[in-house]
């Protein structure tokens, strides 16, 4: 449960952090009137929908983590025999990066006001998005015609389970960036268009950050990494 | 003595106004709403009826448990049925809907003085996602084996094996899946109120002036998102060992002479990922209920909470706290002695903050102006429900006492009075105290007072007998408690009479569900604000509020939610939205 631990600590840092710019130590009996004297304690100026991706991302690191919890929880058992990773993940984590530069682009693109490099950026992302989560099915592909079956080790089950956990979250993050087009090509405000692009980035970024953090426990870097730190500590 | 301060010049407002979704028909206005104060009922009277299926399933065990072999029809596999959907409904489908899904829906937008949820669609969906997992988990007693009978903690690997009734069947399956459904629904809920607290506060409502409901209900929600996804994984995870034959947690085992397909899983994974959800859902029932009595009792005492500071920091620290205990619920899965030691501390600190808000709610009493009404009756309850519950608990805690009395029916009684009567009498108190607002009349008080007595003394003659019982070593999760050398003659009848008392209590309840009805109609008019109460939900201008809340203009806050008795006001309570400063009151902490 080291995984999630660690996960749920950066957590409280960052609530801890937030919370130490509320003022919980005023004493709210004494203080009459509106509060527009304590600057910065209404809400913050981040649009909320941000906030509220947020907030969602942190639910959706916290899943992965928990998964990776039990992962390496259920590796230190005798039957594990871990599996190959097909080569073909190297070019899937190309694509995936590709869209996530893509989107980069398109809300630097947005903040600029240029509407036909925001919906190139758009397109672009979509399609290496789409050429993942096929590569990714593909592998599942190549595994399954090598015997690597979902039910006959647990490193296979648990490489399908997590991949499959992570491609479901792109498949729901392809319909917010579905809607986005529609909206940039049906020329929404520009304001309305940039938040929605930025946040598409921000879910990009971090399912792919999630992904480079995944693809490095099923290829048991996370483990050997986590081996020298132990042995460094002892 | 009111001397005007400069600040009370009210300041332009920074924050635009929200784009408020209209309804335009019927169905949008009332069934696919986007109110959420139509979602709250929604959810409220779901988790009710849902509860009520809970109560009756509670019942057929009494039945079994107080008269042995009278009812053919319990049979054992019905008997684990009854239980382990028994437990489930009203942990997760009745209490945590209710608390946040109801009272988060309704209070805080009205507490923080927002229009509506920040999200009003998503709003709207966890509704239906939520109703969604309701049926599927009923849809569990018409399929074919009945509904799960493996335990609310649905250990593996005995719930997916075919001794389990539901085991092969489709029960466990339609379990896990209603599981999946409701964390899914709850996710989108959960990021509303947590949004919305954020983002939605009205202009001078700062962190330090929320009333400690809305602190209770947000802090209880943020554990609540971190702490499901480990339901969710343990929920996926068990549904591909039973459908699709993997073995996550399920060991080489024989059965029926048989070698399964499965091969050295893990079941103790499975209860680490539980209890890591399981723990601090104990406390995301407890800490909206902490909150929401910490308001009853200032509000009925007319005065201010005692320690506001003390309270929010106590309910954030058991918050935090409550993510580091799971493993108290394993001490007998044969975990390293040091592990118990560890979890046994952890335990024990959080009766610090659980203390502190004992202590600072009776203070609060402490020569307070008590009016004894119904919300008061039932915060009182609460009080002392909660220590009673709360000190068998560390008994509980320590590793040493545990192992022995942890399959006795001591633990059915210390849970059950520590997260089943102490909130539920929270909830009643809550309902007696909002009624009013969200109808426009009060619930009938004689009733109310029948319904209080019987469900308080009633608990207690219920719950207090099974601790003794238990520490006689009568056993908890068996269908059967004949032909045992701890069933004594007089054991049994204690076992009659406490199933007699949970019919009477569970009479009450229909009482209570009567005057819920009767006084939509015909209760007493309550006016905008009858307790006089100073948070922002009792100053809105209609009473049931309209669709927005709060009329033209959103309310401005001037002061923190606890103004009761301020000497030398002309009221005894100042709302939060009342300009002016009065001489400060005397030092409350």
């Amino acid at each position: 449960m080291s995984v999630i631990l660690v996960f749920l600590l950066v957590i409280a840092g960052f609530a801890g952090w937030w919370l130490s710019h509320q003022r919980l130590t005023s004493k709210p009996w004494l203080e009459q009137g509106v509060a527009g004297d304590f600057v910065g304690l209404d809400r913050s100026a981040l649009p909320t929908a941000k906030i509220g991706l947020g907030v969602f991302l942190a639910v959706v690191g916290c899943l992965f983590s928990l998964f990776t919890s039990a992962y390496f929880m259920r590796m230190g058992l005798s039957d594990w025999q871990p599996l190959p990773l097909p080569r073909l993940l190297w070019l899937n984590t190309g694509l995936l990066l590709l869209s996530s530069v893509a989107l980069q682009c398109a809300v630097v693109a947005a903040r600029g006001g240029q509407t036909d490099m925001v919906r190139l950026g758009l397109a672009t992302a979509g399609l290496t998005t789409l050429a993942f989560l096929a590569g990714q099915l593909m592998a599942w592909r190549q595994l399954t015609e090598d015997g690597y079956l979902l039910a006959s080790n647990p490193a296979n089950s648990f490489f399908y389970l997590i991949t499959g956990m992570h491609g479901l979250h792109i498949l729901g993050g392809l319909i917010g960036l579905g809607r986005t087009s529609i909206g940039a090509w049906s020329g929404t405000r520009p304001e309305r268009l940039r938040l929605s692009v930025e946040l598409c980035a921000m879910y990009w970024h971090f399912l792919l950050f999630i992904w480079l953090g995944i693809f490095a426990v099923l290829a048991g870097w996370a483990a050997t990494f986590i081996d020298i730190c132990q042995r460094l500590l002892t | 003595m009111v001397d005007v301060t400069p600040a009370d010049a009210v300041p332009p407002a920074e924050v635009g106004e929200m784009e408020l979704y209209h309804p335009h028909s019927w169905w949008t206005k009332y069934v696919f709403s986007q109110d959420a104060k139509v979602i709250a009922v929604q959810y409220s009277i779901t988790a009710t009826a849902i509860g009520l299926v809970a109560l009756v399933l509670s019942w057929l065990m009494r039945l079994q448990l107080g008269f042995p072999g009278t009812f053919d029809f319990i049979t054992p596999e019905a008997y684990y049925q009854f239980i382990t959907m028994h437990g489930m409904i009203m942990v997760i489908y009745l209490l945590t809907a209710l608390f946040l899904g109801g009272f988060g829906n309704y209070l805080i937008p009205l507490m923080v003085g927002a229009r509506d949820m920040v999200f009003p669609y998503v709003n709207m969906l966890s509704y239906w996602i939520y109703l969604l997992a309701v049926l599927v988990l009923v849809s569990g007693f018409f399929a074919p084996g009945g509904p799960t009978g493996a335990g609310w903690t649905l250990y593996p690997p005995q719930a997916i094996m075919s001794g389990t009734p539901g085991g092969q069947d489709w029960g466990i399956i339609l379990m896990l899946s209603s599981l999946i459904l409701f964390i899914i629904g709850f996710t989108m809920g959960g990021l509303n109120y947590v949004v919305t607290v954020l983002q939605g506060r009205t202009r001078g409502m700062t962190l330090m002036r929320l009333p400690l409901t809305v602190w209770g209900i947000f802090t209880a929600t943020v554990m609540a998102l971190l702490a499901f996804p480990a339901l969710f994984v343990a929920c996926v995870m068990m549904l591909l060992d039973r459908v699709l034959g993997t073995s996550f947690f399920m060991p080489a085992i024989v059965e029926m002479g048989e070698q399964l397909q499965h091969n050295g899983g893990s079941p103790i994974l499975f209860q680490h990922l539980f209890w890591f959800f399981g723990h601090p859902e104990v406390y995301i029932v407890a800490l909206p209920a902490f909150g929401i009595v910490s308001d009853l009792i200032s509000t009925h005492a007319r005065k201010n909470i005692f320690g506001y500071r003390m309270m929010v920091w106590a309910i954030i620290a058991i918050g935090a706290l409550s993510f580091v205990v799971w493993a108290h619920h394993m001490y007998v899965s044969g975990m390293h002695p040091y592990f118990g030691f560890f979890f046994a501390t952890t335990t024990l600190i959080i009766a610090i903050p659980t203390a502190i808000k004992v202590y600072n709610w009776v203070l609060t009493l402490w020569r307070g102006d008590i009016h004894l009404t119904i919300p008061m009756l039932f915060a009182l309850a609460f009080i002392v429900t909660f220590v009673n519950g709360g000190l068998t608990g560390l008994f509980l805690g320590n590793v040493v006492v545990d192992v022995p009395l942890s399959d006795t029916m001591f633990v059915v009684a210390h849970f059950h009075m520590v997260m089943g009567v102490a909130p539920i009498l929270v909830i009643f108190g809550a309902i007696y105290h909002w009624y009013p607002k969200v109808t426009g009349r009060m619930l009938n008080e004689a009733l109310g007072r029948f319904h209080f007595w019987v469900t308080f003394l009633g608990a207690y003659l219920i719950f207090f007998p099974m601790h003794y019982l238990g520490l006689m070593g009568i056993p908890r999760r068996y269908a059967e408690l004949t032909d045992m050398n701890v069933m004594t003659e007089s054991a049994h009848h204690l076992n009659s009479f406490i199933s007699i008392m949970a019919f009477v209590v569970g009479f009450a309840q229909m009482v209570f569900l009567f005057n819920l009805i009767w006084s939509i109609r015909h209760g007493r008019e309550a006016g905008g604000n009858p307790w006089r109460a100073t948070t922002l939900e009792w100053q809105t201008p209609e009473t049931p509020p309209a669709h927005g809340n709060f009329g033209k203009e959103l309310p401005i806050v001037y002061r923190w939610a606890y103004d009761y008795s301020v000497p030398g006001a002309k009221e005894d309570f100042i709302p939060q939205n009342v300009p002016g400063s009065f001489a400060p009151s005397r030092e409350p902490a």
